[in-house]
């Protein structure tokens, strides 16, 4: 991964006031609009909403019955199964596969997953060729960078970027024209899918009834992922999987709306099992390599809730830091609302604690989510483990600490209040104060801060309507 | 005609930077026909812990809360959306298990926002009145998301004009201490919205959260704007407290 400054005020602070906030904050309006719309035309969408609640909980309190099925069913269905436990054994089960079936060539269409696990390092690390194709992961691989978003990963950038890069790493003409930038990508996407050995792709929906896997894109680039190489491996994050048909229809509905406004997404691409002989296409072999990477950790924890999440990024669009910031400022995969609280979980608390912090806990997140995730109670859960786990920056401890203990005895807060009023005198004008010390400069780098009232409303309820 | 007692809590915001509002809510509150008690020892609600996360003094504060409030009687009511939230949604986790836990859910039953106590519980004919203004509102992000306060300030505010503020219900970018933690990140989220408060053509803002207020009253002293900032209590009682 590309390095980054260390903590996300630094990273933020980077982004903050550059074309790529200003891209992101453009994109997620855009999103949230289209989603509206979609959902405003839709009369059953909060019906369905606690439907897929209710279906997403099933599945996590019976994951270990679901999984199980889940693998039998796929290979009855002619594929082969694969559980591991982390990351280093997923990237090795897939180049063990990729090597066992002679690939050099990979093409993979999106997946979070694999970012999360950095499969694509740790493949060419063995020879292993990787070739987005997704037309943003084509972007961010082919710029060294990472995705900003878990839906839309180039966000941050405008045509100019694209139209520059693609004329800088592919040696065509520059231009900004999307349609002939689109037709770039395809042109050169197309030899490669028809020479790639395999293909990669991650799951949206695993069905345990009849061991399918779905993925959901609007490119067309998926099914061809899964369908023209000759071997087809998926990859699945252990929590994202249903009992039945009727349950992944449900998902696929408020998924696609709440993610990019769309009834459906353009392409609802399942496979069950490999090619058969009557089939015309197809993989001759199919993997399913189910990953826990830390899932189970979260599933044992209270933040369990939000292994219900289905990825649909619509907390990232609605929610305001995420908006002035964008995803690269988290440092990680898995970004926004969700990520604060996923992100701790897989990776562990040090140095992700942090994240739940980046948030006003405005509640926007849990408002929109389909899931109804309660996404603010989980980040106050989190900074509970990280205020008892002693993590917290030693001036916020001893100032939450002192305050406390100030405004437990009235007496006490009242002296306070009547010292902070007399000490900002001489930094005080019109009742504002505009540069404060220590941690308050922070504050009044950006803003004015009120003075403290001369006299208290305790003060004047004392003296004006006291018994 | 005797109308109910209220317990007033001020919240330590309003209490030490902005008596005025708690003045303003008193006056309010009686203009409704309310008997207004006080407790002098009361504070704070314990919000800052539990934001941050340091649950032991949040209960240590809110469990005094509860003690001091639970010898008393009749609705309580904060101009405060965000610790109304505190108090009857969040006392109850804070307590869920323990031995406060009924004393939780009985304060919790009685906590009222300003603006919730007068118009769903009173259905008060009161409306606030401000001849020449423009007034945009700014609907604070736990009143709103957290108690569903939207139609009563609304409905408060019927009578004056109203400026077409767009994203009236996003968040300010206050968030508390986030404020100070992340202070760059707090005044770029903060800065769209006066942006957008200014687009408005106010010269008025009006907010139901002094916390709120108070960020986005000094980013717009940083700007020289000249729109003036009031609680919704302030603008209900007038000239006249």
């Amino acid at each position: 991964m590309t390095s980054r400054p260390v903590t996300f005020l630094s990273r933020a602070e980077a982004i903050l006031g550059t074309r790529e906030a200003q891209s992101v904050d453009q994109g997620m309006r855009h999103l949230t609009e289209m989603r509206d719309v979609a959902v405003a035309e839709f009369p059953i969408m909060d019906a369905l909403r606690d439907r897929a609640r209710v279906i997403r909980l099933h599945a996590l309190a019976n994951l270990d019955r679901l999984l199980s099925h889940f693998a039998d069913q796929v290979i009855e269905q002619g594929g082969e199964i694969h559980f591991a436990a982390d990351a280093e054994e997923a990237n090795e089960v897939v180049a063990r596969i990729l090597e066992a079936t002679g690939s050099r060539l990979v093409v993979k269409s999106k997946s979070m997953v694999t970012e999360e696990i950095e499969l694509n390092a740790h493949l060419e690390r063995r020879g292993i060729e990787v070739v987005e194709t997704d037309l943003g992961e084509f972007i961010v691989q082919l710029a060294g960078d990472t995705p900003s978003h878990i839906v839309t990963p180039i966000v941050h950038l405008d045509r100019h970027d694209i139209g520059a890069l693609f004329a800088e790493k592919l040696g065509v003409v520059e231009t900004v024209d999307p349609t002939e930038l689109n037709q770039i990508a395809r042109d050169h996407l197309r030899q490669i899918f028809l020479r790639a050995d395999a293909g990669i792709s991650g799951v949206n929906i695993a069905v345990a009834e009849s061991g399918s896997v779905i993925t959901v894109t609007n490119e067309g680039n998926g099914r061809l992922v899964t369908t023209a190489p000759r071997v087809h491996i998926a990859l699945l994050g252990m929590e994202r999987i249903v009992s039945r048909w009727e349950d992944a229809s449900v998902i696929l509905e408020v998924l696609a709306r709440s993610a990019t406004g769309q009834r459906l997404s353009t392409y609802t691409n399942v496979v069950t099992g490999p090619r058969r002989d009557a089939d015309e296409d197809g993989p001759e072999q199919l993997h399913v390599v189910v990953i826990d990477n830390g899932r189970s950790q979260i599933l044992g924890s209270d933040t369990a809730e939000i292994l219900a999440c289905i990825r649909c990024g619509a907390c990232l669009n609605v929610c305001p830091v995420f908006r002035t910031v964008g995803g690269h400022a988290y440092g990680t995969v898995y970004s926004g609302p969700v990520g604060s609280v996923v992100t701790p979980g897989l990776l562990g608390m040090e140095p992700w604690w942090e994240l739940p912090y980046a948030s006003t806990l405005c509640g926007a997140c849990e408002e929109i989510c389909p899931i109804r995730i309660q996404i603010p109670s989980m980040l106050l859960k989190l900074r509970a483990r990280a205020a008892a786990e002693g993590r917290l920056p030693g001036w916020l401890e001893r100032g939450i600490r002192r305050y406390t203990t100030t405004v437990y005895t009235p007496t006490k807060w009242e002296r306070a209040k009547r010292l902070a009023h007399w000490i900002t005198g001489p930094i005080s004008r019109d009742g504002w104060i505009r540069r404060l010390p220590g941690r308050g400069s922070g504050w009044t780098a950006y803003r004015d801060f009120p003075r403290p009232a001369r006299e208290s409303f305790n003060t004047w309820w004392r003296f004006n309507r006291g018994s | 005609m005797e109308g109910p007692t209220v317990q007033l809590v001020v919240t330590c915001l309003v209490d030490a930077l902005r008596p005025n509002v708690g003045r303003a809510t008193v006056t309010v509150l009686e203009r409704a026909g309310c008997r207004v008690e006080f407790l002098a020892g009361h504070t704070c609600c314990g919000q800052p812990a539990f934001n941050v996360g340091m649950l032991t003094e949040a209960r240590r504060m809110a469990g005094h809360t509860l003690d001091l409030l639970d010898v008393t009687q009749g609705a309580i009511v904060l101009p405060s959306g965000s610790c109304a939230d505190m108090m009857a949604r969040h006392y109850r986790e804070l307590f869920a298990g323990t031995d406060r836990e009924q004393q939780a859910e009985r304060i919790a039953s009685r906590v009222r926002e300003l603006s919730q106590f007068l118009v769903d519980d009173l259905g008060t004919d009161l409306r606030a009145s401000c001849d020449g203004c423009l007034i945009a509102y700014h609907h604070s992000c736990h009143g709103l998301r957290g108690l569903g306060l939207r139609h009563q300030p609304e409905e408060l505010l019927s009578e004056v004009a109203m400026a077409e503020l767009e994203g009236s219900d996003e968040c300010c970018g206050f968030g508390g201490m986030f404020a100070v933690e992340m202070p760059a990140v707090s005044a770029a989220i903060m800065n769209e919205k006066l942006d957008r408060i200014e687009a408005s053509g106010a010269d008025t803002l009006v907010g139901g959260d002094i916390s709120c207020l108070l960020h986005l009253e000094g980013g717009l002293r940083r700007r020289n704007s000249k729109i003036t900032v009031q609680h919704l209590a302030e603008a209900l009682a007038g000239n006249e407290q």
